[in-house]
C-alpha cells in the first residue's frame, strides 16, 4: 500500500500538494472568526453539487421550464429537497459574502500587500450577484419573470448601447426560449466557470500573504490542520443546518388548511410560483430580498423620470468603484477610518432601504393581497399539472382554467357594470365561487350564482325588504329586483319585469309561493348550473306550464314552444352556457333585448372578424364557463384521502 | 505580519479527536447535498415506461390470412416526464395471420440485437425475411433467426402475446412491450 503511495507520490507530488493545503501556518493559531471564507466556499461547493443535479432534471425553454422544475419538485424523489437546497443555500451564499466583506474591511485585511486578494473578492462578490440574477429567472415562473423582466429593462437605461445591451442578455426583443437558454448557458456554464477562475486566484493571492491574522502575537501559532479545518467544518455544519432549517420549514409549520389536490411537497424547499404568462402582470412582482434595497432605492422621488439613471447605474457604478479603489484609501491616515465608515454606512444605507421596502409592502393590501393570489394561482397551476401536462406547456392549462381567468376576464370586460360577489340576505357566500373587486357603482345584475335557484328566486321575490345594496339613492325597503342587486341601476327599473315582480307576483291571488318555487325550479333547470339534486321533477313540470303560460311568462317570454307574442328575452335554455354565450354575444338580437336593451354592449357580433369583437370567442366562453362553476375540481374524495395521508405525515399542529 | 516560528506539534490524543471530527464532520456536509442529489438522480430508476399495456392494433379482418408480417404503428397515451399526450406513437409491431387460420403472431419491430428496426422483405429468403438494418440480422417470418450461429442478434424476434379473447370477436389487442438486449428476453417495465 505504502509503496502505491510513494508511487503515486513520485508521479503527481500530491504529498505537497496536501501539506501546502492542510500546513499552513496561521500565526496566532486558529480562531472560529477565520471561518467565513471557507464557509463561503463550502457554499459554493453545495451549489456546485446540487446544482450540477438539478441541471440533469431541467430542460431550459418556455415551454419546459416551469415544467421540469414542477417535475424536479412534485415528482422526482428527494427532488423538493435538492431544490431547496440550491434555493436557500443560494441566499446564505449572500448572507456569507456580506460577513466576509465586512469582516475583511473592519479587520483592515484589504490592505498592502493583499490588494489582489481584496480586488478578486470583489469580483467573486459580482459573479455570485450575477449567478443569484440569472438563477432567479430558471423556474420561470411569475415571480421570476417579472423579477428579471424589470432588472433587464433598467440594463435599457445605460447611454447608447442601452436597448441593444437589453437584447444580447434577453436573447431578442422578447422573453422566451432564447432568455432561458441565455440565462441558464450563463448560471450553469459562464459565471460558475468564472466563479472557479476567480477563487483560485483569490486563493492563491491568499496563500501568498497569508492569512491576516488579529492579534497573532498574543498566542502561539499552529497549523491550518487540523484545528482550524474544524473549526471550519463546524462552522460549515451550521450553514448547512440553517439551510436545512428553511428548506424543511414546511414540517414545522404545516399549511393551515390543505388544498385538495395539490400534493404536500407544495410547502416544502423552495416555492415554485405560477407558470410565467406574460399576458397577466404580476403585482408582487418584488426581486430577490437581498436586491430589495436597490428597487427602494430606485423608488426614492429624486429618481423619478429621466434621473433613474443616477439611481440604476450611475450611484451603484459609484460605490463599486468606490470600493476597488479601498485598498488605496487605506493608505492614508484617516483612510482606514473612512473605509470603515462607508462600509457601515452602505450597510445602514441598504438594511434601512430594506426595511423601508417591507414596512411600505406590509402595509400594502394591494401587495398584499397580489402576494395571496399569487399563492392561489401557484396552487392552482399545480392542482391542473397533477392532471398531466400537455405540450403547450403548464401556461396553456392555466390559460384555458375557467377558475384562473375567468376572474380576470370578468373583471376586465364585464366588471365596470357588473358585480360578481354574496349580496347579504339574498346570495349566500360560496367558497367556491370567488368574488370579484365591485364596480364602483353596480349599474348592471350582480351575477354571483346566475343561474341557480338562489339568484332566480332572488330575482323574482316580490317582497320588499331592506337590502345591503339598496338602491343609488341610498337605503330604502325595495324588492330585490329593484335593488342595485337586479335592475336598480339599469333602465329594466321602470320596466315591465320589475312592474311584474312587484305588483302581480307580489299579489297572492295571482302567484301562490309554490308557483314562484315552481317557476324558479324550471328555469334553474334549464341552467345546467343548478345542481340536480335540488330540483324536484314535479315541481319543474309544473313550472314549465307556468312558463309557456299565455297569461303569465308567456305573455312576454318565449320558452321552448313557438310564441309570436314574445318581445322579452327568450327563456329556453335560460344562464346556460349556449344561452348566456349568445346572449354576451348581442344582447340586443331580437331573441333577447332586441330595442329595449339598456346599455350592455354585444361582444361577439361577427364571428367571420375573430379581431373586430370586442372580445375572443375563448375569453367569452371562459366567463361563461367561469360564470357557471364549471371548471376542473380535485374530487371531494381524492381530497378526504390525501388529508388522511398527511395526517400520517405531518405532526399534529 | 506572519510569524514566522514553526507551530509546536500538537498534544498527540487530543489531536487524533479533532482529526476524526474534523473528517466526520467534514463529510457529512459534503455529503448531505450530494445525497439529495443523487437521490433524484436515480429517480428514473423507480419510473415505469409507456410500454407493457394491452392495445388494440388493428382489426381481424384487415390482416390477409397468408402468413406476410406486416407493420402497424402502436398508437397510446404517452407520458415523457412532466408531458402527458394521448394517440402518440410509442412504437410499432408486426403482425402475421398464419394462412387459413385466424392465429395472429405479434412481433415488437425492433431488433432484439441493439434496438433498430427490422424491415420486413419479401422478396428475400424462401419465404421473404425481416431484415436489421444496421447490423445485418436476418430473421424468419415466424421471427426465428435466419442463422443463429452467425446472427448479431442474440435471440429470436421478441414475440408480444394476443388476446385471445378479443381476437375471438374479430380484434387484435396485443400487449406492448419493449425488451432489454441480450440473450434473455426480460421486458422493460
Ligand atoms: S440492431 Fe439489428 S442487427 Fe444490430
Amino acid at each position: 500500500m505504502n509503496k502505491l503511495w510513494e508511487w503515486l507520490d513520485d508521479r503527481t507530488g500530491y504529498k505537497h500538494l496536501v501539506n501546502e493545503a492542510l500546513y499552513e501556518h496561521i500565526p496566532g493559531g486558529s480562531r472560529w472568526r477565520y471561518v467565513w471564507g471557507s464557509t463561503l466556499v463550502f457554499a459554493f461547493v453545495v451549489q456546485m453539487i446540487t446544482g450540477t443535479f438539478l441541471w440533469m432534471a431541467y430542460s431550459a425553454n418556455s415551454k419546459g421550464a416551469w415544467e421540469s422544475v414542477y417535475y424536479i419538485q412534485y415528482e422526482m424523489q428527494g427532488g423538493w429537497i435538492l431544490r431547496g437546497l440550491h434555493h436557500f443555500m443560494a441566499q446564505a451564499m449572500i448572507v456569507l459574502l456580506a460577513l466576509h466583506f465586512l469582516q475583511v474591511v473592519i479587520d483592515g485585511a484589504y490592505k498592502a500587500p493583499r490588494e489582489f486578494n481584496f480586488w478578486t473578492g470583489l469580483i467573486l462578490m459580482k459573479i455570485v450577484l450575477g449567478l443569484s440574477l440569472t438563477g432567479y429567472l430558471l423556474p420561470w415562473d411569475q415571480k421570476g419573470y417579472w423579477a428579471t423582466k424589470v432588472a433587464t429593462t433598467l440594463m435599457g437605461l445605460v447611454p447608447v448601447v442601452g436597448g441593444d445591451l437589453q437584447k444580447v442578455v434577453v436573447g431578442g426583443a422578447d422573453y422566451g426560449h432564447a432568455t432561458l437558454t441565455r440565462f441558464f448557458a450563463l448560471h450553469a456554464g459562464v459565471l460558475p466557470g468564472l466563479l472557479l477562475v476567480f477563487l483560485g486566484i483569490h486563493m492563491y493571492f491568499f496563500r501568498r500573504a497569508g492569512i491576516h491574522a488579529v492579534g497573532a502575537d498574543k498566542r502561539t501559532a499552529a497549523y491550518f490542520w487540523p484545528d482550524q479545518v474544524l473549526k471550519d467544518a463546524v462552522a460549515c455544519l451550521a450553514v448547512l443546518a440553517v439551510v436545512m432549517l428553511f428548506v424543511v420549514k414546511g414540517f414545522m409549520f404545516p399549511p393551515q388548511e390543505h388544498v385538495a389536490g395539490v400534493p404536500i411537497e407544495a410547502h416544502f424547499g423552495a416555492e415554485l410560483g405560477a407558470p410565467a404568462d406574460p399576458a397577466n402582470s404580476y403585482s408582487a412582482a418584488r426581486p430577490e430580498w437581498y436586491f430589495l434595497f436597490l428597487f427602494q432605492f430606485l423608488k426614492l422621488p429624486i429618481f423619478a423620470g429621466h434621473n433613474e439613471i443616477y439611481g440604476a447605474i450611475v450611484i451603484p457604478g459609484l460605490v463599486m468603484g468606490l470600493l476597488f479603489l479601498m485598498p488605496f484609501i487605506g493608505r492614508w491616515k484617516l483612510g482606514h477610518g473612512f473605509n470603515v465608515a462607508l462600509i457601515l454606512a452602505l450597510l445602514l444605507g441598504a438594511g434601512s432601504l430594506t426595511f423601508m421596502a417591507l414596512r411600505e409592502d406590509w402595509s400594502d393590501d394591494g401587495y398584499k393581497a397580489a402576494v395571496a393570489d399569487a399563492h392561489v394561482q401557484s396552487l392552482r397551476a399545480v392542482q391542473l399539472a397533477q392532471q398531466g401536462i400537455p405540450d403547450g406547456g403548464a401556461i396553456s392549462l392555466m390559460r384555458n382554467d375557467p377558475k384562473t381567468q375567468g376572474p380576470i376576464l370578468f373583471t376586465r370586460h364585464c366588471g365596470s357594470c357588473h358585480a360578481h360577489q354574496p349580496v347579504e340576505g339574498l346570495l349566500a357566500a360560496d367558497p367556491l365561487l370567488a368574488a370579484t373587486k365591485p364596480p364602483e357603482q353596480s349599474s348592471a345584475p350582480n351575477l354571483y350564482k346566475f343561474g341557480t335557484t338562489e339568484w332566480i328566486a332572488a330575482f323574482l321575490d316580490p317582497h320588499a325588504q331592506k337590502l345591503a345594496t339598496a338602491t343609488v339613492d341610498g337605503e330604502a325597503e325595495v324588492a330585490p329586483i329593484n335593488s342595485l342587486t337586479f335592475f336598480g341601476g339599469t333602465a329594466h327599473i321602470e320596466g315591465e319585469m320589475a312592474s311584474y315582480v312587484t305588483d302581480t307576483i307580489g299579489d297572492e291571488a295571482e302567484w301562490t309561493p309554490d308557483q314562484i318555487e315552481a317557476v324558479v325550479m324550471a328555469l334553474a333547470n334549464e341552467s345546467g348550473v343548478e345542481s340536480q339534486e335540488k330540483l324536484d321533477a314535479d315541481q319543474v313540470a309544473a313550472g314549465r306550464t307556468l312558463l309557456q303560460d299565455d297569461n303569465r311568462c308567456a305573455m312576454c317570454h318565449k320558452f321552448h314552444a313557438e310564441n309570436d307574442a314574445a318581445y322579452a328575452p327568450d327563456l329556453t335554455g335560460y344562464a346556460s352556457r349556449e344561452w348566456l354565450i349568445e346572449f354576451i354575444s348581442n344582447p340586443a338580437a331580437e331573441k333577447f333585448y332586441g330595442d329595449n336593451n339598456d346599455r350592455m354592449p354585444s361582444f361577439y357580433l361577427d364571428p367571420h372578424q375573430p379581431l373586430a369583437n370586442r372580445i375572443q370567442k375563448k375569453e367569452l366562453e371562459l366567463i361563461v364557463d367561469w360564470l357557471g362553476g364549471d371548471w376542473y375540481e380535485p374530487e371531494a374524495i381524492i381530497e378526504s384521502e390525501k388529508s388522511l395521508e398527511s395526517v400520517q405525515v405531518l405532526p399534529d399542529e | 505580519m506572519t510569524h514566522e516560528t514553526d507551530p509546536s506539534p500538537p498534544d498527540e490524543r487530543r489531536s487524533f479527536l479533532t482529526k476524526a471530527a474534523a473528517i466526520i464532520i467534514g463529510g457529512f456536509v459534503g455529503f448531505v447535498p450530494f445525497a439529495a442529489g443523487l437521490a433524484t438522480f436515480l429517480d428514473p430508476v423507480f419510473r415505469k415506461s409507456n410500454a407493457s399495456k394491452a392495445l388494440k392494433i388493428a382489426s381481424l379482418d384487415s390482416l390477409p390470412a397468408d402468413g406476410v408480417p406486416r407493420q402497424f404503428p402502436v398508437v397510446s397515451d404517452q407520458t415523457d416526464a412532466w408531458n402527458q399526450n394521448s394517440n402518440q406513437p410509442i412504437g410499432a409491431v408486426y403482425l402475421r395471420r398464419l394462412p387459413d387460420s385466424e392465429m395472429i403472431e405479434a412481433f415488437n419491430a425492433a431488433c432484439p440485437h441493439a434496438g433498430c428496426a427490422v424491415d420486413f422483405k419479401p422478396n428475400a429468403g424462401e419465404a421473404g425475411l425481416f431484415q436489421c438494418p444496421c447490423h445485418k440480422s436476418d430473421f424468419k417470418p415466424d421471427g426465428a433467426r435466419l442463422d443463429p450461429e452467425t446472427c448479431p442478434s442474440p435471440r429470436d424476434l421478441d414475440p408480444l402475446p394476443v388476446d385471445a379473447e378479443k381476437l375471438k370477436q374479430g380484434e387484435v389487442w396485443i400487449e406492448f412491450m419493449n425488451f432489454q438486449t441480450g440473450p434473455e428476453r426480460k421486458p422493460i417495465t
